[in-house]
């Protein structure tokens, strides 16, 4: 393969601002019924890269650290998960930092709390701080181009395009939207984040050129959180080659697989 | 003297945030700590002095994915 065909959607590993993940499989931390059940979930999923989110820490009622119940090798990804506001956003991923010491952070300003719509303007507003202010910034945003183009010209390191509302399990609503958005940004690290339900919605994702998922509801709500995480990592290795093998055409009419030359006749 | 603790008035007795954090029982290296508005660095938290009036917000981590 040439140079130039090898854009960032055909590398063989996930690249975010040159940080390699052989996962392309990125999980949330909440929902689940237990810590044991996580930490299994985790395992079976083979991500390299946890979700986490920042809350006031309760006053006088010692808590154990969340963090404790985590695989310490994985990476951990804050979230702003639950903000509003630009200033809300930016306040969390400053705090997240401090604590963690990494300058990853998932932007999430939410606009509405029936939907939990991203709010893209407020959005790319964080994203433009927090940039400047040394972060990785991975955005949640609708599935728009146009918004995906403003996101990597503020310095966003992936973006994180929504394939349905949080935690709906509906899948890829808008496939065409995924598709033009790799087509059109072929070096773009294009996280799909939200709305998978189950193994084929991640496939499609990852069939449509996604570089990676991030799921949390779809593992941590299915009945058997561990095989769905087996699930997800297989659909999403499958989904990936598939994208990497260019599918065939889709035709109208039937094309015979077997030669049309020499079949007996009477 | 009293501050206020995400959002909650408190009284306190003692002079750095270093105390403050050690009364509230609270594990130093997975929290983070805000006062008025500005992140304060952990290894800042001996040198800084509270006043009355202060405010701090102090996080930890939870469980998500996004919401």
């Amino acid at each position: 393969m040439s140079t130039a065909a090898r854009a960032t959607s055909h590398q063989e590993k996930l690249n975010i601002a040159g940080r390699m993940f052989s996962s392309r499989l990125i999980i949330g931390t909440g929902k689940y019924r237990s810590h044991d059940e996580m930490r299994r979930a985790h395992e079976a999923s083979g991500a390299e890269m946890v979700t986490v989110a920042v809350r006031r820490v309760p006053l006088d009622r010692s808590s154990e650290s969340f963090l404790d119940h985590l695989n310490p090798a994985l990476q951990i990804l804050p979230n702003t998960a639950g903000c509003y506001t630009v200033d809300d956003a930016v306040r969390t991923a400053r705090l997240a930092r401090e604590a963690l010491q990494t300058d990853l952070v998932k932007l999430e300003v939410i606009g509405d709390q029936t939907t939990l719509f991203p709010d893209n303007e407020q959005t790319l507003e964080a994203a433009r701080i927090l940039v400047k202010d040394g972060f990785v910034v991975l955005p949640y945003f609708s599935d728009d181009l146009i918004m995906a183009k403003k996101l990597l010209d503020a310095g966003c390191a992936a973006i994180m395009p929504l394939a349905a509302p949080i935690g709906s399990g509906l899948g890829v609503q808008n496939p065409a939207n995924l598709r033009i958005m790799r087509e059109q940004l072929p070096d773009a690290t294009i996280i799909v984040d939200a709305g998978v339900g189950t193994a084929s919605d991640a496939a499609i994702a990852m069939e449509l050129g996604a570089d990676g998922v991030l799921m949390n509801t779809a593992i941590a709500e299915a009945q058997d959180p561990s095989k769905m995480a087996t699930a997800m990592k297989l659909a999403i290795e499958a989904g990936r080659l598939a994208y990497v093998a260019g599918r065939m055409r889709k035709r109208l009419y039937a094309s015979a697989s077997s030669p049309v030359e020499g079949v007996i006749s009477a | 003297m009293k501050v206020f603790i995400n959002g909650e008035a408190r009284d306190f007795h003692g002079t750095s945030l270093t105390e403050l954090i050690t009364q509230l029982d609270l594990p130093p290296a997975r929290i983070a700590v805000e006062l008025n508005r500005e992140v304060v660095r952990r290894s800042d938290w001996d040198g800084i002095m509270l006043k009355d009036e202060d405010r701090l917000e102090i996080v930890h981590f939870v469980g998500g994915g996004s919401e």
